[in-house]
């Protein structure tokens, strides 16, 4: 922290654009500082494990390792990451680092070293969010990284939780802003790193492949020959680079099973607000008016979160959903918007479209985590500020999948630090899409909102801040909707024990889940019809 | 999120902060205060003091153990030793308001989990859900008492003046509620300063809006809440007398005044006024003169000077007291003299600022925590002085630096430290109104070297270990340093205080 300070001196004498963004960075940095000691998931001791078998074991045996019960399931290039890492952890504590000794090792040391690698790891996302931002105006800019920077998911998920979400999705980003630019080739190889980071990014990539068919290759065949060939083999460097060592040593079967392990449920321990929560809602209940209505429903014995049982169904009335089904149900929900990109393929509309695709594999995908809501919000903050309708939507999007994360801190300790987070950014978001929209688009209608001046005895100086009234508003629904997220909160915190015990203990979770799956759920509605609707 | 919006001027070119302030000052208030909190609940996460460490653990146990005590005992044997009061484990040296307090938290504790505060099976009990209550203890009186107060100030301080800057306001709000050693001390090392400094904060509001009653009254509860508030004493006191005086019947005015004190003292001790003896008995409790003359290292003169006197030595505690005494009150005599003779709510905070420090740095029995009272008024003065603020906060930190690495709260601390620094100098600001007058005594070569020797000094007191025939070499290093910026921030405050004075009969003069 003291170089920070030293940096933040310059920052003193100069404005630019990006000392700015580093004070956002720096200022958020503190906060996940402060963070350090606070909880952290399985999933700490998961990568602590990925660091100690990189580090000690070569590499035919990385994904055969079952020293602990996290075995390595992130491609390659994760483990890669992984084994840059040790290095230096086997500086700082060697038995971070150790196979046996170092299992679920978690003293200060250990702890502080991969939370700080966690912290350093986002400059990837700030580095992505720069790009993307940089040609906007300042005002534009500065709403975008405080929502991006100091996004609460990610606070939540990397900087309590645990994860390197923040690194990713930057690189996600960095893609992003390449494809805006027209630097397709650049952005389909960044694309192609990601997947070999982490897999399940790989939603977007019928995106990316239609995008880069028609904005990339398409035109003459032999330009379009010669691109595809370009585009492939840039593409197919990557994964040989990532995947060639094991394919070498002819364990790319075991790779493969260990990336995607189909003998988990369709849904996660905690549901994730998705379709399937009504699904799942809706056998229930069917099954429980057959019952009443006399016919024999037998009570399923397998449950949804995991499918280790074997291949009994989980569900009693609806007919057994298999990975395959949800497959075809995002491919199908995705194919407007490969549509729309293949008449039309708009470097403007990509950051919509690949947050839609991840929206889609959220909804209807297998085995959801409720963290991949990440891998939409955070692309869909960067056109958060486009049109008054945007910010609206991403009002909604961005707490109700915030507040859908909730039950990942379910610790007394973090309670108020969630909750914080929260409401600080809701309100951020607020006073930010306020100033935005009354400036812009809403200006014509300041004269008449003129009437009730502002009742603040100070700053009335009779500037644009005393004529502000309108703008940004959200709709009665919304607000209504809103409302609703208080008062499951209230319900499951307060009177759900209160009145039934430790009955149901279960019951607000799913409250939760059901309840952000309306928003979800209309979040893609929105999404879907605004991808339609464009020309 | 850090949310905290500073400070941009509306009418500048590059306006990009005027959206966190274009709400009004509710809205600033919101979120710099949520923010705050969050700093707060993040910084609670880390260790308190003595966590761990039997048999007498430190400021966390002692705070437990007053709960301990005021929900089990009668009201009357708080303060006496008896078999199931043993004083001389954490005894009750506080006033009665924070008796009174620990009485309500401990309520509190105990209806969540009554064995964290069981007479006798609790001494020394720690546990995740203990800690957590308590700490949220603090933060509960934290939100309700000093932000409230600060609110009030801030409100009451921008609306009098031509000063309606938002952006201003926002970052001075900032400022007061993202203190970093009041954080600190309140939610990492644990106490509860949070309450008799927001009661000051209060009364200094109050004042400024000319309700110098209710004044009287927030200041002796913060009073009775901790008797280091006594450090504002002779500024209160000089200001309320000056104005007294200037009224047509000062005897009348100065009685009434007296009247509201000893009616707010009469509440607040009445379970002690029974007889003499036991308002003693209280008393002897608060003034812990068998302590000696400093404790542990501390930035003040008597300290830092000991390096060549040994005071302790030299003088009987009973001397010694008499020459701090005097030290103290010759020194705050000054800025005394000043608001009695012509009181002004500027002045009067440069006067609190003063005193405050004469009785940090000549006082018997200082703690390094106390900076935290002369710190209060710098902060109220953040905008008038944004350099002199900056400096001293940068040596009140160093200042508790030695406690905080006792504590375990390095982490937090070069975080903190690094948040201040970062919304001090938030981008997009101007500071039209920057003095350097005080700048420019150092001379900028001799600053850059302080400044150095500043981080020097933070790095070898984590790493290296001192030469065995000194073990306190650095602490006294530091100490050394942090008195001499100290002392020249207040000569700077206590010269600037006499010149507004001046500026005060300038303005006179050209007025008529």
């Amino acid at each position: 922290m003291g170089k920070e300070k030293l940096i933040v001196k310059e920052v003193h004498h100069s404005h630019s654009p990006k000392t700015s963004l580093w004070w956002f960075f720096l200022v958020s940095t503190c906060i996940k500082v402060l963070l350090f000691p606070s909880y952290h998931s399985t999933d700490f001791e998961v990568h602590r494990n990925w660091l100690a078998l990189t580090h000690s074991l070569p590499l035919s045996q990385w994904y055969f390792d079952e020293t602990s019960p996290w075995t390595l399931d992130y491609p390659p290039f994760f483990a890669y990451f992984e084994r840059f890492l040790s290095i230096f952890a086997h500086l700082i504590d060697p038995q971070t680092v150790h196979l046996q000794e170092g299992l679920n090792y978690s003293s200060n040391k250990v702890v502080y070293f991969q939370r700080v690698t966690v912290v350093l790891s986002d400059l990837s996302l700030l580095y992505g969010v720069y790009r993307l931002t940089r040609n906007l105006d300042s005002r534009k800019q500065k709403l975008i990284w405080s929502l991006v920077i100091w996004s609460p998911m990610l606070f939540i998920v990397d900087h309590v939780h645990f994860q390197y979400n923040g690194f990713l999705i930057g690189i996600l980003l960095m893609s992003l802003s390449y494809l805006e630019e027209g630097r397709d080739l650049l952005g389909g190889f960044l694309f192609a790193v990601l997947l070999c980071f982490k897999h399940l990014f790989a939603v977007a990539a019928p995106v990316y492949f239609v995008y880069l068919l028609r904005h990339y290759c398409w035109g003459g065949v032999v330009r379009g020959f010669s691109r595809l060939l370009i585009m492939g083999g840039a593409v197919v460097a990557v994964f040989a680079s990532a995947f060639g060592p094991f394919f070498h040593l002819g364990q790319i079967q075991q790779v493969i099973q260990r990336l995607f392990p189909f003998g988990r449920g369709l849904c996660h321990a905690y549901w994730a607000p998705n379709f399937w929560v009504f699904y799942i809602m809706s056998d229930k209940g069917l099954a429980f008016i057959f019952r009443k209505l006399g016919f024999n429903i037998q009570t399923p014995t397998a449950s949804f979160t995991s499918g280790l049982v074997g291949d009994s169904s989980p569900f009693s009335v609806l007919p057994q959903i298999t990975p395959f089904v949800t497959f075809i149900m995002v491919l199908l929900a995705l194919s407007p918007c490969l549509l729309k990109a293949w008449k039309n393929p708009q470097p403007q509309m990509i950051s919509r479209w690949v947050a839609y695709a991840y929206t889609c594999g959220f909804l209807y995908g297998w085995h959801v985590h409720e963290k991949a809501s990440l891998h939409f919000v955070i692309p869909l903050a960067i056109v958060a500020a486009q049109t008054l309708e945007d910010a609206r939507h991403y009002f909604l999007l961005s707490i109700v999948s915030c507040y859908s994360i909730f039950p990942l801190l379910f610790e007394a300790q973090e309670y108020p630090i969630k909750v914080l987070l929260l409401l600080l950014h809701s309100i951020l978001m607020w006073s930010g899409f306020s100033a935005q929209f009354y400036d812009g688009t809403e200006t014509t209608e300041a004269p008449t909102t003129n009437s009730k001046k502002k009742s603040y005895q100070f700053g009335s100086e009779g500037d644009s801040g005393t004529t502000m009234k309108k703008g940004f508003v959200i709709g009665w629904i919304e607000r209504i909707y809103l409302i609703g997220l208080v008062v499951v909160e209230i319900w499951g915190q307060i009177f759900h024990p209160l009145l039934l015990g430790d009955k149901f203990a279960f019951a607000p979770l799913m409250l939760i889940s059901i309840y952000c799956a309306f928003g979800i759920m209309y979040s893609w509605i929105w999404q879907l019809v605004y991808i339609v609707k464009s020309i | 999120m850090g949310k905290v919006k500073k400070v941009k001027d509306t009418a500048s070119d590059d306006d990009c902060w005027w959206w966190l302030v274009q709400k009004g000052t509710a809205f600033v208030f919101i979120s710099v205060g949520l923010f705050a909190l969050l700093v707060r609940v993040a910084v609670s996460l880390h260790p308190y003091s003595g966590a761990g460490n039997p048999p007498k653990f430190g400021d966390y146990e002692a705070q437990r153990h007053w709960m301990e005590l005021t929900i089990n005992l009668p009201v009357r044997e708080w303060y006496r030793n008896s078999s199931s009061n043993d004083l001389s484990y954490w005894g009750l040296d506080y006033p009665p308001l924070t008796a009174y307090q620990s009485f309500i938290h401990g309520l509190f504790l105990r209806f969540f989990h009554p064995d964290s505060v069981a007479l006798f099976t609790s001494r020394g009990h720690e546990s995740y859900l203990g800690k957590l209550l308590m700490r949220w203890t603090v933060l509960s009186s934290d939100a309700l008492i000093f932000f409230l107060a600060v609110l009030y100030f801030i409100i009451v301080h921008y609306n009098q003046s031509s000063r309606n800057r938002k952006s201003e306001l926002a970052w001075h709000m900032a400022m007061l509620l993202l203190n970093p050693c009041l954080i600190l001390i309140d939610h990492g090392h644990f106490q509860y300063n949070c309450i008799s400094l927001g009661f000051t904060v209060g009364a200094i509001a109050s004042i400024f809006s000319g309700k110098d009653f209710v004044a009287s009254v927030l200041y002796c509860l913060a009073l009775n809440h901790k008797q280091m508030s006594a450090y504002f004493a002779p500024a209160f006191f000089s200001y309320l007398l000056g104005k007294c005086l200037r009224h047509k019947h000062p005897i009348l005015e100065v009685s009434k005044l007296g009247l509201v004190v000893l009616g707010t003292f009469a509440v607040v001790w009445w379970p002690y006024l029974y007889s003499t003896h036991s308002i003693l008995e209280v008393l002897s409790r608060l003034a812990p003169f068998e302590r000696g003359l400093f404790e542990d290292y501390v930035a003040n003169f008597w300290c830092a000077s000991s390096v060549l006197i040994k005071w302790k030595r030299l003088f009987t505690t009973e001397s010694l007291k008499l020459i701090s005494l005097t030290a103290t009150v010759t020194t705050c005599l000054p800025s005394m003299v000043q608001q009695i003779k012509s009181p002004s709510n500027q002045g009067f905070l440069y006067a609190l600022l003063n005193s405050s420090f004469s009785f940090y740095l000549f006082s018997f029995q200082v703690h390094e925590k106390s900076i935290l009272l002369p710190l209060l008024p710098a902060t109220l003065l953040a905008v008038e002085e944004p350099f002199i603020f900056r400096w001293f906060m940068q040596f009140a930190m160093l200042s508790m630096f030695p406690l905080i690495c006792r504590d375990n709260l390095v982490v937090p601390y070069l975080a903190l430290l690094a948040l201040f620094v970062l919304i001090l100098c938030a981008p997009g600001q101007h500071r039209v109104r920057e003095s350097n007058y005080f700048l420019s005594y150092l001379g900028s070569a001799t600053m850059h070297l302080t400044l150095c020797l500043y981080f020097v000094l933070h790095i070898v007191y984590l790493t290296m270990h001192p030469p065995e025939k000194y073990p306190f070499l650095f602490e006294a290093i530091i100490m050394n340093l942090c008195f001499s910026q100290f002392v020249l921030v207040t000569l700077g405050c206590n010269i600037k205080q006499w010149l507004q004075l001046d500026l005060l009969r300038l303005v006179e003069i050209t007025n008529f």
